[in-house]
Order: structure tokens, then sequence, then C-alpha cells
């Protein structure tokens, strides 16, 4: 991006001439100078949306119980205390464990079945194909909120055989996530074309031979950033579990949370909880950067910017 | 065979059918199917002994008496719905607007003038994405009690520092909403600016425009789409939003319409109206949802 622009050293200088007499002895509105105030903004931003958060997991290691006001180091909300750590409680410890259970079922059936919709949509090339692919694109942009209550009525109602709790928590997250693979995937296979697999054909290979030799190969880059969009999806999610979980035991960290903000637990161990929560997210999503580049390495204009705009799916 | 024959070729339609398959099967029967569900329960009836849903399958029996209800609680006098309607729609547009002032620049100066530090800010901005939104309105709901950071630094610099910001403060919840959705916005509009071609600004530049004119009939025009879809990207997950407000204000003078349909389906007798409140938003909702689904497959078209 920065070489688009040109040299500025160059450009400023070539101006300079014609305008000395400046008072600060520069140009007047040189397009290449720093915009302080708008790189202060933007730190004034990252500050304000990092810091409340880094407080967050430090007040989980506070060794009394204030969320406030901070009395010492102390691991006691993950392991020491009896009562109400994660590891003793059993209702946050099942909380944890919910959480990757429905973040790794979800993750193997998801991205499957969404790279498969986005291969055989993009061949497909018929009406009916781009009628279903819109159906997937809205699923992406439909509120949270109608979907799940949708879902509530659906398995309450009609499907009964899927049961609240962890079956119906898992149908209703692989429908909310299955267009991060289908998305992502799509446009990588825009991006390859078809030639490498007609090359592959025309050499010799079988359909499913070319799929699975060639273009599975070229996608791994793409399946692999939407897998982990999705288990960090999944870990994260709060409206779709929260409608689908019944007993407390289907309950994930996020809606036990939610649930124990105002009421009941309260305190460092719900920080601690979040932190968790925190860590498996981060632990996602550098695991997928590191993955990611190690996937396209010797790709043309694959810099670490690309890479961090793939697995954050933009 | 020839090369271009491989992926047009109809003998192969099977196998891309059945690649496709299980996705659509599961968009089908659970993305579909829940919404005609949901239509049946709103126009069905309720068991007048157990206060239990009875759906109606066939669309020509539906019945009006959800909707009628629903209809009256939003535009009836001394409305249940119509307030927390109408400040549903006024906290999503003051929080779409916010966010969009804090993120445009922000997206703007990185995509722009970031050069080399570009992967340092665009791991800042791309943080925030990966935390749980429970955790950063957990963070919040820290900083904002009575004892808290907020307080205690605006009681040290002489300002009143008791102010009980979770006790049902409109202000809190728009915050609150500001801060849970603006780092989708910053990334939406990140991507959109960082594809605006750099020489148009150049061109416009030296052909004599000023900084602020380039900006201004330049810029702003060619940033159209990236404003449009961080909107969207805001506004329709906000008008759907129930827990911002419930865990930060929890109060009834701040209940937005997620939080009555929310609080519809847990009581017996009133799931049917909650459909149709759900439906009604929905309705609301279809046309900014079209509009920017047609021009996702459009863009994506173009690429193909």
């Amino acid at each position: 991006m920065a070489s688009t622009v040109g040299d500025p050293v160059t450009t400023s200088s070539a101006s300079a001439g014609q305008e000395k007499l400046t008072s600060r002895g520069r140009p007047r509105g040189n397009p290449w100078r720093r915009p302080w105030a708008m790189e202060g903004f933007t730190w004034l931003y990252i500050v304000w949306s990092i810091v409340p958060i880094a407080i967050a997991v430090l007040f989980s290691f506070n060794k009394g119980s204030s969320q406030a006001t901070w009395q010492g180091f102390s691991t006691k909300w993950y392991v020491g205390n009896q009562v109400t750590s994660v590891l003793h409680n059993p209702s946050l410890h099942q909380a944890v464990v919910q959480t990757l259970v429905l973040a790794v079922i979800t993750t193997l059936i998801c991205v499957p079945i969404g790279v498969g919709f986005a291969i055989g949509i993009d061949r497909w090339r018929t009406r009916t194909a781009n009628g279903l692919n819109i159906l997937m694109i809205f699923s992406f942009v439909i509120p949270e909120l109608l979907l799940a209550v949708a879902l509530f009525l659906l398995v309450t109602q009609a499907l009964t055989f899927i049961k609240l709790g962890t079956p119906a928590e898992v149908a209703g997250l692989v429908v909310w996530n299955i267009s991060w693979p289908a998305i992502i995937v799509r446009a990588r296979l825009v991006s390859i074309g078809p030639s490498y697999e007609e090359a592959a054909c025309d050499l010799g290979a079988s359909r499913l031979g070319a799929i699975r030799r060639v273009l599975l190969p070229l996608l791994a880059p793409a399946i692999f950033a939407s897998a982990v969009l999705v288990f960090a999806s999944t870990v994260d999610d709060f409206v779709i579990v929260e409608q689908l979980s019944s007993t407390a035991n289907t309950q994930p960290m996020s809606v036990l949370i939610y649930s124990n903000v105002h009421a009941g637990l309260s305190g460092p161990a719900l920080n601690a909880l979040a932190t968790i929560m925190l860590v498996l997210s981060l632990a996602a999503a550098l695991i997928g950067y590191v993955g990611y580049r190690w996937m396209s390495r010797g790709e043309r204009s694959k810099g670490s910017a690309d890479a961090l705009a793939g697995i954050a799916g933009i | 065979m020839s090369a271009l024959s491989y992926t047009r070729d109809r003998r192969n339609r099977g196998l891309w059918i059945a690649l496709a398959l299980p996705g659509v099967i599961w968009l089908l029967v659970l993305f579909v199917v829940p919404f005609y569900v949901m239509l049946s329960v709103a126009g069905g009836g309720v068991n007048e002994f157990f206060q239990t849903v009875v759906p109606i399958w066939n669309p020509l029996h539906w019945s009006s008496w959800n909707l009628s209800a629903v209809w009256h609680e939003i535009f009836g006098s001394g409305s249940f719905i119509g307030p927390p309607a109408l400040r549903t729609l006024i906290y999503t547009a003051i929080a779409t607007v916010i966010s969009l002032a804090i993120a445009y620049p922000v997206a703007y100066f990185v995509s722009r003038y970031a050069g080399r530090r570009k992967t340092l800010y665009l791991v800042l901005l791309i943080a925030p994405f990966w935390v749980s939104y429970m955790m950063r309105m957990l963070a919040w709901i820290d900083l904002l009690q009575q004892g808290g950071f907020v307080n205690s630094t605006l009681s040290f610099f002489g300002l009143p520092g008791n102010t009980n910001w979770l006790g049902g403060k409109s202000v809190t919840v728009i915050f609150g909403l500001v801060y849970g959705y603006i780092p989708y916005v910053i990334l939406v509009l990140y991507a959109f600016l960082d594809r605006i071609d750099q020489s148009m600004l150049e061109a416009a530049r030296d052909l004599g425009l000023s900084k602020w004119r380039t900006f201004w009939h330049v810029t702003l025009p060619l940033s159209k789409p990236a404003l449009i879809a961080g909107t969207f990207i805001t506004a329709l997950p906000m008008l759907g939003d129930y827990y911002t407000n419930q865990l930060l204000s929890g109060a009834p003078g701040t209940t937005m319409v997620g939080n009555v349909i929310e609080g519809q389906l847990d009581s017996p007798g009133e799931v049917g109206q909650g459909a149709v409140l759900s439906l009604m938003l929905l309705v609301v909702l279809l046309i900014p949802m079209i509009y920017y689904v047609v021009s996702t497959a459009r863009a994506s078209m173009e690429n193909a």
C-alpha cells in the first residue's frame, strides 16, 4: 500500500522549490505529512478498546473478592479456592468443558459441510445454486436473536427429537457459523480459478482425484482460516447457546457469565472464566495466524497483513 | 477431455450437487424451516388450560390473534411494546453514528498512513474482535460499578463520583453498544478503505484540490460503500440486541425490543406474541438485509 503512494521524500523535495517560503520551512499542505491528530486518535481508540479488558484479566488474579480494588496477586480464583475457583466449582468447571465440547463438535461438522457447500455451489452454477448461495449469505446477516428464537421454536414445537441442550446448541451453532467456511473458501476458489484442476484432469486425474490432490491443498489456507474462525466464534457465542441450552449442565462459559453478573456467583471467579475464554480465542487466533502464514508460504503478496486479514475473515 | 469442459461438464454436476448437499440440507432444515415454524406459532393459538403454544401448520388457517395483540401493544394506548421499539431505534441510531464517527478516522488512518507499522495496527485493531462480547461487557461492569475505576477517577478530578452507572442509564447502554460493536465496524471500514485506489487521491491533489476538498469530493464519495456496510454491520445486530442492555442496565427504563422478545419467550401464553414480534423485526430488517445480500452477491459475481 505504501509503495503505491510513491516515495514521499522525493515528492516533497520536488515541490519544495516552489514553496520554500512557507512559514514552517516545509511545503504547506504536504499530503505525506504525518497526520498526528489521526494517529493520536487511533491510539486513544486502541487504549480504550484494550485497557478495560486488560484490567478485567488483571482482576481475575486478585487476592480479594473485589473487582475494583487490587488486593494482591493470587491464582485462587482459578485453582486455589475450594468453593468458587474455576477448578473446584462444579458449575464453573462444567461451563469450561461445555464450551470446549461445543466448539470442537461445531468446528468438526461446520467446516466440512461449509467447504463442500462452497465447492459445490461454485461449480454447480445454476439459478438454484445462486439462490442457495443467497440463502447462505442471509444466514450470515440475520440478527442472531431472530435465528435463535426461530431455532428455539423449531426444537420445542416441531423437531422435538432435537433436544434442548448440546444437540440443539450444536445444530444452531453450525447453521450460524456455516457462512464462514462457505464465504471464505468460495472467495479463495474464485481467486484460484479452474485451471489447476483442469490441468490435473488433462493429465489423467479423476474428478475426485483432482479435488483431493490439487484443489484441497490449494484451499488449505482458507479452510484452516475458516476453522479457526468457527472455533473462536463458537467459544464466544452467546445468543444461540443461551436460547438453546437447557439445564445448567449445558450452559457454556458465556451463558454462565451472563446469568451470574448480577446475581449468584460473582466476583473474580467470573473474570477468571472470562479470561479462560479469552485465552482460548487468542490461542485460536495465534494458531490461525501462524498456520495461515505457513500454509500460504511461497505465494506472492502474502504478507503478514494479508494473513491477519485472512484469519479475521476480511 | 478439453480443459474448459471440466467444471462445466454436465456429467460432473452430480458431484457438485453431492458436495453441496449436506450444507444445503442443514440450511433448509435449520434455517428455512425454523422461520416457517415461527410463522406457524405466530399464526397459531394458545391452549387456554396449559397456556402452551398450539402451532397451526396450514397457512390457510393462520389466525391474526397474536398479530392483533402485538399490534395493539405497539400502537395502542398505554402500549407496552411501543416505547421499547422507539427506544431501540433511537439507541441504534445514536450508537451507529458514534461508532462510525470513531471507526472512520481509525480505519482511514490505518489503511492510508500506517505504512510499515500496518501489521502492528492490524493486530491491535483485530484483538478486540477475538475477545468475547461477554468479556468486554464484564470489563465495563467492573469499571462502572459504584466503587469502580470510573467513579473513583471522576471523584479524583473533583467530579461527582457516586453515579450509579449500571442502574438503568441510557448513556451506559448506548456506550455499551458502541463498545461492543465497534471492532466490527473498524474491520469492515478498513477492508473497504484499504481498496481505495491511492492514485485517485494523488490525482485530486495534483489537480489542485486542497486537503479537505480532496477528502470531501474524492475520499468520502469513494468510502460510501464502506459507510453503508459499516452501518449494516452495526445496526442489524444492535436492533436485535438484548444482552448489552440486560448486563449494563437491566432496568425497565432502558428495555429494548430484544428484551421484550426474550421476556415473551420465557412467559407461558406469550410465546406466540414473541414469534409475531420477531417476525415484525425481521420484516423491518428485511429491506436492509436484502440490500446487503444483493450487493455482497454482486461483488462476488464481479470477482468471478
